[in-house]
């Protein structure tokens, strides 16, 4: 009796770790690939099997647009989501933001040593189904391994590429005296929820990521209204809604100011950032977005906005003046006025 | 959010801000310093200062414990994780503060070196981290037996039970590696100093009717304590909470001491404060804790009895002692206004350094690391009214002299 020569005992997804023969370039890595990323990712260019992947001519009138996105978040999973349907989530939106219609992804995947594959399974399969749901295919990839120690499980590096029409030209510089912010919903809820799972920090809170591809959220806002009313999509990420409003006040060249009482935020999002010392005008989101619309079409921009799920609760939070010190202030509910600068360094908390 | 909202609603605000408006004198002026920190960060957080009436000035006093922290100090830190190699765990604002510049390999720092800070040592290699509470750092050390870790204590009154209570706690245990360096200061003899100052003594420089006392520490000291400055000094002092209507609150209730020739310690904070304070807190830090007969304060100086050290019967917990650490006083910056910024005789925007060199990216000095702080408060906050029209009035009356080198608020 013989045994057959093609047997090859399969990835141990259950108990298994990477170790550096997954990065060696031999056997193992293939295996890797074979039975975990391409089975999950499956679609006919990784199918190709070549070093790249050929794709199909843009559709006629249409750019190439561009985006890319290293993703390194601590704790991997968190209420709401995990580094890989985050990773899919926020390459989509960088495309989205400038008009463009999402079509591919790319990822690599950095290793640490040690890293248990049953959790790799987990992302590499949570990246799927995201990717699935925003309807890109992840059209390439890589692995590499790093020794324990050098990495912090698994680091991902997405590119998405999507396509522009011809004569579309949204971008933070175009903001101009006058326009109306608006806000697709609550803020905070992404940072909030991975907080909540930091060691040394855990709590308990019903708040998960917002996480979520808003292509569709942009393409019926931009559907609303002519071409050209939409000036500016941002998504409010690391930095939050402060650090973006700032971002296009420096790239535009004007001031913004908010009304506080207009920027939704739930009371389990604001009562962890009392809690925390936090402000959640700078803690991150990845499933909201900050557009700047002409003043004639702001409803219409805010009404497409609350009729798709995942701009229910958009809101009309400032307006654009002109400013040459390019800052943002904003109306506190109390009464007063006040500054809403760049984030300093990293948030930290108040002592007392 | 219940039980917080109540304390910022608009409304009240406004009825707050008219009757304030009715109430000062026409003709007086009225100078309030807050002596917290967490009041200087309410009243830029919500715009306080632009409800009260012109006639009022705030006057951010040293109630900011990481302002206050002499740049000495936070170099015995840093030697402590770069040189002994312990983990160093402190509180989020203390990783930024600026010290001295430090050579790598026991070089002397090369000419213009950048100062150090608990971060930077932290990307040299040296093991910080940030805790949220004392008893994280102590769990640290539980965690870690044959490494020595070091809790750097700073605070007032508020954060001084907790750094006693893991001291007692690690001593019942028998935790060998845990030590702390403290650096715990005292409220009132930071008031006092103020009091005695030449610029409000002598000169009149720095003009104080009278003083928004602490919210946090007034729970653990009580209102007891400040009646000797009422007494003393003829001051009022009203103890308030952090909320901004606790801060308008206490503005009115300053306002008619002061139209009332009246001096008196009065408790807006009345739903936390008592006259006695916490008692059990009290007890505990005194048990670890005895006076310090000097200690070097930011923007004061030497202050007797302005602090506290780890008792002998704890010594084995003092990471002074420990690890034989000397106090080397290091002046600050030449240009660094943060002691007379702290003292209430200059305000943020009259240091040079101010917005140019020395932002929250990178401070200079201290009063621009803790959104606390003065400087860091004015720039992130309140910057943007500076060169607004009725900024032109404070500064055409700084040049007139009257309220002459006042720190202004956040107007």
């Amino acid at each position: 009796m013989t045994a057959s020569r093609r047997y090859v005992r399969p990835l141990d997804l259950k108990t298994g770790r990477v170790d550096m023969n997954h990065g060696a370039g031999g056997r193992a890595g293939a295996q890797l690939i074979d039975e975990l990323f391409a089975r999950a990712l499956d679609n006919s260019f990784l199918r190709q099997g070549d070093d790249g992947a050929r794709l199909p001519a843009l559709p006629a009138g249409h750019r190439l647009v561009v985006a890319t996105d290293g993703h390194v978040i601590s704790p991997l999973f968190f209420p709401g989501g995990d580094i890989g349907s985050l990773a899919v989530h926020g390459t989509v939106n960088d495309v989205a933001m400038m008009g463009a219609t999402p079509l591919y992804l790319t990822a690599a995947f950095i290793l640490e040593e040690g890293f248990a594959l049953a959790e790799l399974k987990r992302i590499v399969e949570s990246m799927a189904r995201a990717a699935r749901e925003a309807g890109v295919a992840v059209v390439a990839g890589d692995t590499k391994v790093v020794e324990q120690g050098k990495g912090d499980g698994v680091f991902i590096a997405t590119t998405g590429v999507g396509a522009l029409p011809e004569g579309r030209s949204i971008g933070g510089a175009r903001a101009r005296p006058g326009d109306a912010v608006l806000l697709s919903g609550s803020i905070g809820e992404h940072g909030v929820a991975v907080l909540s799972k930091r060691e040394s920090l855990e709590f308990e809170t019903a708040i998960e990521s917002d996480s979520a591809a808003l292509h569709g959220l942009v393409a019926a806002l931009l559907a609303a209204v002519p071409e050209g009313a939409v000036r500016v999509l941002r998504d409010p990420t690391r930095g939050g809604l402060a650090t973006t409003l700032n971002e296009i006040a420096a790239q535009s060249g004007v001031g913004v100011v908010l009304q506080e009482a207009s920027i939704p935020v739930r009371p389990q999002v604001e009562a962890a950032c009392e809690l925390l010392g936090l402000d959640p005008l700078y803690v991150a989101n990845e499933g909201k977005l900050v557009a700047v619309v002409g003043p004639a079409a702001a409803d219409q921009v805010l009404a497409a906005m609350r009729g798709h799920p995942l701009g229910r609760d958009a809101a009309r939070i400032g307006e654009v003046i002109a400013d040459d010190h390019h800052f943002v202030q904003m109306a506190t509910r109390f009464g007063g006025r006040r500054m809403v600068d760049w984030l300093s360094g990293e948030q930290l908390p108040r002592i007392c | 959010m219940k039980y917080v909202d109540e304390f910022r609603d608009g409304e009240l605000a406004r009825g707050l801000a008219a009757r304030i408006a009715a109430e000062v004198q026409p003709g007086r002026r009225y100078h309030f310093m807050e002596f917290c920190g967490g009041h200087t960060h309410a009243i830029s957080r919500y715009g306080v200062a632009e409800l009260l009436p012109a006639a009022v000035r705030m006057i951010h006093g040293p109630g900011c414990p990481v302002c206050v922290l002499p740049v000495g100090r936070i170099d015995q830190a840093i030697a402590l994780a770069l040189e002994h190699g312990v983990t160093l765990a402190t509180y989020g604002d203390v990783m930024r503060v600026p010290a001295s510049a430090r050579g790598i390999d026991g070089k002397p720092p090369a000419a213009g070196a950048p100062a150090l800070s608990l971060l930077r040592a932290k990307a040299r290699g040296a093991d910080v981290r940030m805790v949220y509470s004392a008893a994280d750092a102590l769990e640290l050390a539980r965690r870690r037996p044959q490494q020595q870790v070091v809790f750097l204590a700073i605070g007032f009154e508020t954060t001084t039970p907790p750094t006693a209570l893991v001291i007692r706690q690690a001593a019942a245990e028998g935790i060998a590696n845990f030590s702390v360096l403290c650096n715990h200061v005292l409220t009132p003899s930071a008031i006092t100093h103020i009091l005695e100052s030449a610029e409000v003594r002598q000169y009149g420089t720095v003009p104080i009717d009278g003083f928004v006392g602490p919210a946090h520490v007034s729970i653990v000291i009580g209102s007891g304590p400040y009646e000797h400055f009422a007494e003393e000094y003829r001051k009022p002092v009203v103890i308030a909470g952090f909320e901004p209507l606790d801060v308008m609150q206490a503005v009115l209730m300053l306002v008619r001491q002061v139209n009332d020739g009246r001096a008196e310690v009065e408790n807006e904070f009345s739903r936390a404060v008592t006259r006695d304070g916490n008692l059990a807190a009290q007890q505990v830090v005194a048990e670890v804790f005895e006076l310090r007969p000097s200690f070097e304060w930011r923007g004061l100086g030497e202050v007797p009895y302005s602090a506290l050290q780890i008792r002998p019967a704890y010594a084995g917990f003092d990471a002074e002692r420990r690890f034989g650490l000397e106090y080397r006083s290091v002046p600050d910056h030449k240009a660094c206004e943060c002691g007379a910024i702290l003292r209430g005789v200059k305000r943020p925007s009259d240091c040079k350094l101010f917005g140019t060199v020395c932002t929250p990216e990178s401070p200079m000095g201290s009063c621009m690391v803790s959104s606390e702080g003065a400087c860091a408060a004015h720039y992130s906050y309140g910057r943007f009214r500076d060169g607004e029209a009725g900024d032109a009035g404070g500064r055409a009356e700084r040049k007139a002299g009257v309220g002459a080198g006042c720190q202004r608020p956040f107007e």
